[in-house]
């Protein structure tokens, strides 16, 4: 088996415990609700046979272990139960949901890498000078804010005083493009519509920078650290005394061997950015999950609650697991050795 | 200490950071002298001075009720520093004690407190947060609560790394030789050298903290109007854009010097104490 495969493996069996582990967690948490579940689904003008109904149905008078069982079971079947809130099946909502969210944080990660890791570099080639304290000092200041208040500020900077994007949604309301992927980016070209695409593109540029500005400081300050170490290397004296260009080092020599932490500093901020899409797109009015997880949230519809935060939790490992793998195949160590470790 | 002050000094930027810091910390807490409306931090109502824009009267503008945002930002300091506190001062040690034992014993209770790490790591931090949230009610308890719950993981796993490069370390093994306790071993050995890291790490969290509790106010699910609370300031004035432009900016820039300052702080004191990225 090649080392990379192995890899996969032994990622996806502790992926499954790691996924039982948030599923108990969730369950913890819908447990740890103040009240009676069953009281709280059905409303105030409940009656009490109505609710032991509804209690006997979601097995709440079994035993907590019996209750997880259940739970579990219902999951692996892809059954999420239904939600209080749009009376349909979770799995169904967050489908529909799901889609929005995701191109959001993709784009949002394609941006903090196309911009993160240039800025690293540069920040290192020219350490201690200028350039390096410029991007020292953009890095610092785009985490310490959260992603709300940059997307306010964008949106004060370029939708209304310079009126260059759309204030707010998806894309404008004259299109009526066909669902098929749920990713207006695809869905548009799909059905051939390039105006569209443009439109629903422009609309995805604030939402998208807000959201990513963070991680771009934090994948520049990594990328410029890892690379500053890598420079003090013997291998890039060599490199220099051949009289390579400097860009040349910068970019083949000292860049490369960073390149493997800043990934996965990669995967944690896109952990971050599936949680600051609530921010962002509670502030672009953005149809994604969030709008949808703060509803479920306020009506305390447990089982949307629940289904909502188990998707997201999956939706990190799988990124995880592509991290790890990419990791494995651009490290030779990794990718010739025979033990994968 | 007078000579990491000296390296801290000889940085503008760390400079700039502790004076932020400073002023924020002095800021909430002399806030009820410093305010210039100090009854407005609760649900006083002014409608006469409604929705102003910013003067000599309101250097920051009024809300909707006519609050002074000046002083409800200063109050808003007061209770995302104490929450700031409250957090790390339980996170962190829960975290560490964590992070020593699955560092130094290693063996199976390693893998199960990893596990049980890993799990709360995998879910994305303000998820996690938003969740307990969802089921609680949205008070300054329990926005502590849901806080911490998300935030331990880290120093466990920050601690474990450490204390598992140095329980190979010849003076763990020398302790270990002549027969002291683990206990003595992990707090008294380990410990003391995890501590510029976590001290770090902790400056930098009190601004995470803040991001990530003024984010669940934003979103209602934090500390409750009339209460001033930084991220909640911003979601009401959203709505007002671009008019009301000032309901929605200072707050956010409050964020945002207080956050700042205590990240440059932190970063000068990552190089005092010789701490890796």
């Amino acid at each position: 088996m090649s080392p990379v495969l192995r890899l996969l493996m032994r990622r996806l069996g502790i992926s499954l415990i790691v996924l039982i582990g948030v599923s108990m967690l969730i369950f913890a948490i819908a447990r740890i609700i103040p009240g009676d579940p069953a009281r709280i689904a059905l409303g105030p003008n409940a009656t009490p046979e109505q609710v032991t109904n509804l209690r006997a149905e979601m097995h709440l008078d079994e035993p907590l272990v019996l209750q997880y069982g259940y739970f579990l079971v219902d999951i692996s079947r892809g059954d999420l139960g239904t939600s209080l809130y749009t009376n349909r099946p979770v799995t169904l909502d967050i489908a529909q949901f799901l889609p929005a969210t995701l191109e959001l944080v993709l784009v949002a990660g394609i941006i903090m890498v196309a911009l993160g890791l240039p800025l690293g570099i540069l920040a290192a080639r020219h350490r201690g000078r200028w350039p390096d304290h410029l991007v020292r000092i953009f890095s610092l200041l785009t985490v310490s804010a959260p992603s709300f208040v940059w997307a306010v500020i964008l949106m004060l900077l370029f939708a209304f005083y310079l009126p260059i994007f759309p204030i707010a949604g998806r894309i404008s309301d004259i299109y009526e493009i066909e669902r098929t992927t749920g990713f207006l980016l695809i869905d548009t070209l799909l059905a051939g519509n390039f105006t569209a695409f443009g439109d629903a593109f422009r609309h995805l540029i604030l939402p998208a920078v807000a959201l990513a500005l963070s991680g771009i400081g934090q994948a520049a300050r990594l990328t410029r650290a890892n690379m500053v170490e890598t420079y003090d290397k013997p291998y890039i004296e060599m490199a220099q005394a051949y009289g390579f260009f400097p860009s040349r080092i910068a970019r083949i020599y000292a860049f490369k061997p960073s390149l493997i932490p800043s990934l996965t500093i990669i995967g944690l901020d896109f952990a971050a950015m599936l949680g600051n899409a609530f921010l962002v797109e509670a502030v672009f009015a953005w149809p994604g999950l969030s709008r949808y997880g703060v509803a479920v949230i306020l009506r305390k519809d447990l089982n949307a609650i629940m289904g909502t935060v188990l998707i997201i939790a999956l939706t990190f490992l799988i990124v995880n697991i592509i991290v790890d793998l990419l990791i494995a195949f651009l490290n030779p160590r990794i990718r010739h050795s025979t033990r994968a470790n | 200490m007078i000579r990491a002050f000296r390296i801290l000094a000889a940085n503008p930027l760390s400079m700039v950071g502790v004076i932020l810091v400073a002023l924020v910390v002095l800021a909430a807490i002399f806030a009820p002298w410093i305010a210039p409306f100090p009854t407005h931090n609760g649900s006083v109502v002014d409608f006469a001075f409604a929705n102003r824009a910013p003067s000599a009267r309101n250097w920051m503008g009024t809300d909707l009720v006519g609050r002074d945002i000046f002083s409800r930002i200063l109050y808003a300091y007061q209770i995302s520093l104490v929450l700031g506190v409250v957090v790390l001062a339980i996170a962190a040690p829960v975290g560490t004690i964590f992070g020593l034992l699955a560092g130094y014993l290693g063996g199976w209770t390693e893998s199960i407190l990893m596990r049980i790490v890993d799990v709360f790591l995998s879910i994305p931090p303000l998820v996690l947060a938003i969740a307990m949230m969802g089921v609680l009610e949205p008070t300054l308890t329990n926005a502590m609560l849901a806080v911490t719950v998300m935030w331990w993981p880290w120093y466990a796993r920050l601690v474990y790394a450490i204390a598992r490069s140095e329980r190979e370390e010849g003076y763990v093994l020398a302790a270990e030789v002549i027969g002291a306790p683990t206990s003595h071993i992990a707090f008294r050995e380990i410990l003391p050298n995890c501590l510029p890291a976590i001290i770090t790490k902790m400056t930098l969290d009190m601004g995470f903290v803040i991001i990530i509790a003024s984010s669940l106010s934003f979103l209602g699910l934090g500390v409750q109007p009339p209460t001033p609370d930084l991220g909640s300031m911003v979601a009401e004035g959203a709505r007002y854009l671009p008019d009301s432009w000032w309901l929605t900016v200072f707050p956010g820039l409050a964020i945002l010097i207080a956050v700042f300052g205590f990240n440059l702080m932190g970063d000068g004191l990552r190089e005092v104490l010789g701490v890796d990225e």
